[in-house]
């Protein structure tokens, strides 16, 4: 099943869009953090975005996960800074 | 009740409080919070996460409904462009007595501020646009909450 990925706030002014689809993750990308590492290969924006896991959060269909959790089978997984509001 | 929005409009202080004195409480609480103008800055903007932003104020609301005694909750907050002195987020309780009143307030925007999807960009009159970074005094108040 195709994932929508998001990217918020500056993690989106560095990869550049807000949204992409990938058909399926790519074998051995279990996690938020696999993932983000295999997005920072992607290119200069990407690696920008993506150099630092540990100041990056992420939410998985919508729920606040941690960065080293499983991910199963999301549909939408979203990578953000640490929010900031109120 | 629970009333929960997120929007960009502004809101009127006196009918939300007003709306918080329902029949029965007996104190109501409430916290405002204004984009501060210092550093010369002169808008600022918030972001959010569409889709998860309500859910997620909606679960604060239901853990403080859990853990004090309240008649009503609500939490307004605003998104997109605003000027220093503008009002960015509401936050209001009523219970029968004043400690569970001032407590949910504070419990609420504490947890608001670490756990709902919103990012503020600062805006600067010499053109510069900077991404607010987090406070560490914002986790120690959030996480007080759960000793």
């Amino acid at each position: 099943m195709a994932i929508t990925i998001l990217y918020l706030a500056w993690v989106r002014d560095r990869v550049g869009i807000t949204e992409e689809v990938i058909e399926m993750l790519p074998s051995g990308v279990d996690t938020p953090t696999a993932l983000a590492r295999w997005l920072s290969q992607r290119g200069d924006g990407y690696a920008s975005a993506f150099k630092d896991t540990e100041r990056l959060r992420c939410a998985v269909d919508l729920q606040m996960t941690a960065m080293d959790a499983p991910l199963g089978r999301p549909r939408e997984i979203a990578f953000f800074p640490p929010v900031t509001g109120g | 009740m629970i009333r929960i929005s997120v929007q960009r409009e502004g809101f009127d202080i006196g009918a939300e409080l007003a709306r918080l004195e329902v029949d029965g409480a007996g104190a109501v609480a409430s916290f405002i919070g204004l984009v501060r103008g210092n550093g010369g800055l002169t808008e600022l903007t918030l972001e959010h996460y569409p889709g998860m932003t309500e859910a997620a104020l909606q679960r604060l609301a239901n853990d403080a409904n859990a853990r004090w005694s309240l008649d009503c909750i609500t939490i307004i907050h605003r998104i997109g462009a605003m000027t220093p002195g503008e009002r960015i987020v509401f936050v209001g309780t009523a219970s029968p007595h004043r400690a569970a009143a001032l407590e949910a307030c504070s419990f609420l925007i504490d947890r608001l501020k670490t756990e709902a999807p919103f990012w503020k960009q600062e805006s600067f009159a010499d053109g510069r646009a900077i991404w607010v970074e987090p406070r560490e005094s914002d986790n120690d108040a959030a996480a007080r909450w759960c000793e």
